[in-house]
């Protein structure tokens, strides 16, 4: 259908979040008017206080077929991760 | 007239336009062409239902006759209701019902930014309140306007043939009476006729944008804020709105 709104991905950034988080997809026309579909979708209840929208196709996406060579590699790399030092209780939470 | 009979009509036009359009809004909810302005619309109608309570609270306070905001939407004949006829005609296509929503908002926000100055507190209070609303609803309908009217071929003469049967309508939102003339003394609420500069230029610049041709006549059907003839739409609209607190009086759930 050629007439059908190009459709738009949706992120959020909630009252005390530090980042957007992409919260759904919608159609418009274009991007205010996505923006302001995002306000009525997505924020009805409160739920944010900065919106962005992207258009779909300009998402660059990985392959799911391509999971073996990208993931796999680190499951076995436990060292990576940072649980084998002490750290001090001054720290706080981290 | 007194001080507080003028101020009761005067509240009753600005509950019963939101109320009224409120309604005619929410008909579109689950039938609007696309999810997104579904909601929206579904959004703009609570909005102004919600605007409704505020101001029919009002007037059931200064009436004094102990009637709530409900009683006074629900339990009113047609001949009592004083919003502009605008608001009452049918939504018509999509087109229709976003060009009437720009030519009522245009209106809506100059109207509550005036009154944000309201000698009455009350009035003040609720306009500061609906004027965020009403900002969101302007710039939406207007975007909707003009991307309709600069649209397709098809899209373009559906918004100007709404723009030319609703245009008639828009001459009762200025046009004022003893009812506005003693909301001006006494500081309540600004004479109606001092906005329609402001409003042509408002309703000028989207319509050029849209590429449409605001008609020549300023020919105005009248006789809604008033109440004095009502067109026959409201009856049918009352009736649906109205039907279950007539036929259970004072049902609640």
């Amino acid at each position: 259908m050629k007439n059908e709104w190009p459709l738009w991905e949706v992120f959020i950034r909630g009252q005390h979040g530090m980042s957007h988080r992409h919260v759904g997809s919608l159609h418009a026309p274009d991007a205010e008017m996505a923006i302001k579909n995002a306000r009525d979708v997505y924020t009805r209840r409160n739920e944010g206080v900065s919106i962005w929208v992207v258009e779909a196709r300009h998402i660059a996406a990985s392959s799911p077929s391509d999971k073996g060579p990208l993931y796999e590699p680190s499951e076995s790399k436990v060292y990576r991760h940072p649980t084998f030092f002490d750290i001090p209780d001054e720290v706080g939470a981290m | 007239m007194t001080r507080d009979e003028a101020f009761l009509q005067f509240l009753l036009r600005m509950g019963d336009n939101t109320l009224v359009l409120g309604h005619r809004v929410s008909e579109w909810c689950g039938h609007a062409p696309v999810l997104e302005e579904d909601i929206a619309l579904a959004n703009t109608a609570l909005d102004l239902i919600g605007q409704t309570q505020m101001w029919l609270a009002l007037a059931g306070e200064v009436q004094g006759e102990g009637k709530s905001a409900d009683d006074l939407a629900f339990l009113r004949d047609a001949w009592d209701f004083r919003n502009v006829l605008l608001v009452e005609v049918p939504n018509g296509d999509f087109g229709r019902t976003l060009m009437r929503q720009f030519l009522f908002d245009a209106w809506h926000k100059l109207m509550l930014e005036r009154l944000m100055n309201s000698s009455d507190e009350r009035v003040a209070a609720i306009a500061a309140k609906a004027v965020k609303e009403v900002t969101y609803h302007v710039e939406r309908s207007r975007d909707t306007v003009v991307g309709l009217g600069d649209g397709t071929e098809e899209s373009h003469a559906r918004m100007q043939e709404a723009l030319d049967y609703l245009w008639p309508y828009v001459g009762e939102l200025f046009a004022a009476d003893a009812v506005d003339e003693a909301m001006v003394a006494a500081g309540i609420a600004p004479d109606p006729a001092s906005l329609r500069a402001d409003y042509d230029a408002l309703v000028g610049a989207a319509m050029a944008e849209a590429t449409l041709s605001l008609p020549k006549s300023d020919f105005a059907h009248k006789g809604g804020r008033n109440g004095r003839m009502h067109t026959e739409h409201l009856g049918h609209l009352l009736t649906q709105m109205q039907w279950l607190q007539r036929a259970y009086p004072g049902a609640t759930w």
